[in-house]
């Protein structure tokens, strides 16, 4: 697989040395599963299934894919471990690109007819969200769009200014209210203000909360209504912000994160570095959401919009 | 998935019914079943299996006691070994020094600032202390404000210099500072890094070098997965740190982690952080943690309990009774006073996994079990004896005696009655929990 026409080739760099662990972690584990192995027995699916499950791939889909593998072993023939270790990959791949039908190409795709694009931020503490929110609007300014970011953390202490130096970083305004106040308030002032100077993109950052506390829970519902209250069909995108070393908490988060704000793509932050990215072929699959960005680097450029065949090119060949 | 490892260790555990005892063959499964069990807690896959080996060892042979099931037994096996891998009584915290210095350390987003204001707080309610936090993360932007706006809402001081772009040199001047205050704590927040970021681990292993720590403190996320093993391995080979802190145990995660890292460098998990709150910080209790990751209620307690309390004797001489049908009010008399034995009623309940929401909003005491025993005790040995005695004029009796209506003492008996036969059925069914499960169902 080589370089996709929208995909730069800094950017299949960037997500080459991003996954470089990852890779590393997950294919040697795999080369060992099937090592001197010409056939698919027992020892080399549960080699296999060790080497899935310990890259937090996760249960369900683990069995899954040795499913498929046991199927596919079934029907053909294979003679040597690079034929099994090709098989192997090719089910995995698969996997992942049936799965990620609504990948976009660009940023500019999420802007069609929406104007302006409104993205509300929400996730766990910790996940990453204010700094993704910085990169992204960094990205979007980059395409000379206009961005208004909404500070609506009003409870983390110094969340707002954290903020506040991502607005500056990526040259974007940021409407801020006092600590303590209502978020759903902030979040509206951003949405009006974003109307009335004709902004393209508003993305309202949210407090760090997890997921199985129904209170904090219900304020995104009402941070979400209010912004309704000025544009009917916002927010557009309810972006998840899932931690990359999150194990398998990260399905009952994003089962809550959607049980109360319909939760339409999720990004993957802390990608880069250690061997987690098995972590995303698990969400791929369990979760019909589609996976939108993925961090791999703490460098402002160094958030993608993740692109399955890339992921897959990085990951496995 | 596994929300019930009870549940799951009983359907595997359908191969034992019968048995006496747990062996090689009719244990593979269970054991198999554990291992996924952990693994989809998070616990480190290779961990899981040398794990799930150990329980195999100390289950294979155990009897099978009445009471207890052979999935609540390896259940209580599995706690006790991981209570102890974990570290089985809570470690020491060295606050000693003038001052004593703490290095916080860890991955990003785990918690490390909110941790250090709350060991702050702890430090200054619970052991007495004057502590000067040190804000040290000169990366993320308004990490510094964010320690500081902390401090002021805890009252107390934080050192830092927004100027600088050098950890140490904040470090360093932070504990000049405490000498000079009087300052007997100081505990350094640091930035977040990855392991493999050689740069930023020379920063912390300098950190540790020059500032002496007494105490270095690992933060690790409880939700982190499997890559736990390798972030705790690479941070234990550079900075060997003291012990574990636990952060966001307050959300649904069992938190396997905790067992992998332990397992992995050997070190105590000292604190568990538990909210957003100052006061929200508790020192590690293993046990709870080994009930956490098998996601059970305190099935341990009741197990325990039960087996304290479990005379095999008795019970095969009542179990015999039920079968030629023969059970009476004194045999009934004595399971209650087992399981009053066992303590209240409604804790009992609860511990049981599946019972504890059923349970929640009943008001069971103990003294719902009063009225039954005024019943008995106003019975004579022989009525006690023979159940089948008491007519009319007997019941009359009784409910005089007992201060209850002549309805309540016949609704009893007809009770008794009822739940004889179920346990007669129960006994056909199930040859585990019998006694308990014929009382419970009344």
């Amino acid at each position: 697989m080589g370089i996709f026409d929208f995909f730069s080739k800094k950017q299949q760099t960037d997500l080459d040395e991003g996954l470089q662990k990852s890779k590393e972690g997950f294919l040697s584990k795999i080369t060992k599963a099937i090592a001197g192995k010409s056939k698919i027995d027992v020892d080399v699916l549960d080699g296999l299934e060790e080497a899935l499950v310990s890259s937090d791939v996760g249960l369900d889909t683990t069995i899954k894919i040795i499913d498929r593998i046991e199927q596919r072993a079934a029907r053909d023939k294979y003679t040597t471990s690079s034929e099994l270790n090709e098989l192997i990959r090719d089910e995995i791949s698969t996997l992942i690109i049936e799965n990620s039908k609504n990948d976009i190409q660009s940023l500019e795709e999420l802007l069609v007819n929406r104007k302006p694009y409104i993205v509300m931020v929400v996730g766990v503490n910790g996940a990453g969200k204010t700094t993704t929110i910085g990169k992204l609007a960094n990205q979007f300014k980059l395409l000379n769009k206009k961005v208004i970011l909404g500070a609506a953390d009003t409870f983390r202490a110094a969340a707002v200014d954290q903020l506040e130096v991502w607005a500056q970083r990526a040259n974007v305004e940021m409407i801020r209210s006092q600590m303590g106040a209502d978020p759903a308030s902030v979040a509206f002032q951003a949405v009006e203000k974003g109307v009335a100077d004709n902004a393209d993109v508003i993305i309202i950052d949210t407090a760090g909360r997890l997921h199985n506390r129904v209170d904090l829970m219900n304020e995104l519902q009402k941070i979400k209504r209010v912004i309704q209250k000025i544009v009917p069909d916002a927010p557009h995108d309810v972006l998840l912000v899932l931690d990359g070393s999150t194990g398998q908490n990260a399905i009952e988060q994003a089962k809550h994160f959607t049980a109360a704000t319909q939760v339409t793509s999720l990004a993957i932050t802390k990608l880069d570095g250690t061997a987690k990215g098995g972590v995303i072929i698990g969400i791929i699959d369990q979760f019909k959401i589609p996976v939108r960005y993925i961090g791999v680097g703490e460098a402002i450029d160094k958030l993608q919009i993740f692109n399955a065949k890339a992921f897959v090119s990085s990951m496995l060949k | 998935m596994f929300e019930n490892l009870q549940e799951r260790l009983e359907g595997a555990f359908k191969t034992l019914k019968g048995q006496g005892k747990i062996t090689e063959i009719n244990v593979a499964e269970t054991i198999k079943e554990i291992r996924r069990a952990l693994v989809d807690a998070d616990v480190n896959y290779k961990i899981a299996k040398e794990f799930t080996d150990r329980v195999k060892e100390k289950a294979l042979g155990q009897n099978v006691l009445t009471a207890v099931s052979p999935g609540q037994l390896i259940t209580k096996i599995m706690s006790d070994e991981l209570t102890e891998l974990m570290g089985g009584t809570a470690a020491d915290f060295n606050v000693k020094g003038t001052p004593a210095v703490i290095l916080i350390a860890g991955l990003q987003g785990s918690g490390k600032t909110t941790f250090t204001h709350k060991l702050a707080l702890f430090l200054k309610t619970q052991k007495f202390k004057r502590p000067l936090m040190v804000a040290c993360d000169v990366y993320r932007p308004a990490a510094i404000d964010q320690l500081m706006v902390l401090g002021e809402k805890i009252n107390i001081p934080v050192y830092a210099d927004k100027e600088s772009t050098s950890p140490l040199a904040i470090a360093l001047k932070g504990i000049e500072e405490a000498k000079a205050n009087g300052n007997d704590v100081v505990i350094i927040d640091t930035a977040g890094r990855l392991a493999v970021d050689e740069d930023m681990m020379n920063e912390i292993s300098l950190l540790k070098e020059k500032t002496s720590p007494t105490e270095i403190l690992f933060v690790v996320d409880s939700m982190t997965g499997q890559d736990a093993v390798n972030t705790a391995k690479a941070f234990n080979d550079r900075l060997n740190f003291d012990g574990v802190v636990l952060t966001k145990l307050d959300g649904d995660t069992r938190g396997g982690a905790a067992l992998t890292i332990t397992y992995t460098v050997g070190k105590p998990i000292k604190f568990v952080s538990l909210g957003e709150k100052a006061e929200a910080l508790d020192v590690f209790h293993p046990d709870r943690m080994a009930q956490r990751i098998l996601g059970m209620g305190d099935i341990v307690s009741f197990v325990e309990k039960a087996q304290a309390q479990y005379d095999e004797k008795k019970a095969r001489e009542i179990e015999s009774k039920i079968r030629k049908n023969q059970f009476n009010f004194n045999d009934f008399l004595y399971q209650l006073n087992q399981i009053k034995k066992m303590g209240n009623m409604k804790d009992l309940l609860g511990m049981i996994p599946g019972m504890g929401k059923a349970v929640k909003d009943v008001d069971i005491n103990n003294d719902s079990f009063k009225k039954i025993e005024a019943i008995i005790y106003s019975m004579t040995p022989k009525e006690r004896e023979n159940p089948d005695l008491l007519d009319g004029k007997r019941r009359a009796r009784l409910a005089k005696g007992s201060g209850n209506s002549i309805q309540e003492v016949n609704a009893f008996i007809k009770q008794f009655d009822e739940m004889k036969k179920m346990m007669k059925s129960v006994q056909k069914m199930s040859d585990s929990g019998r006694s308990l499960k014929g009382i419970m169902g009344k």
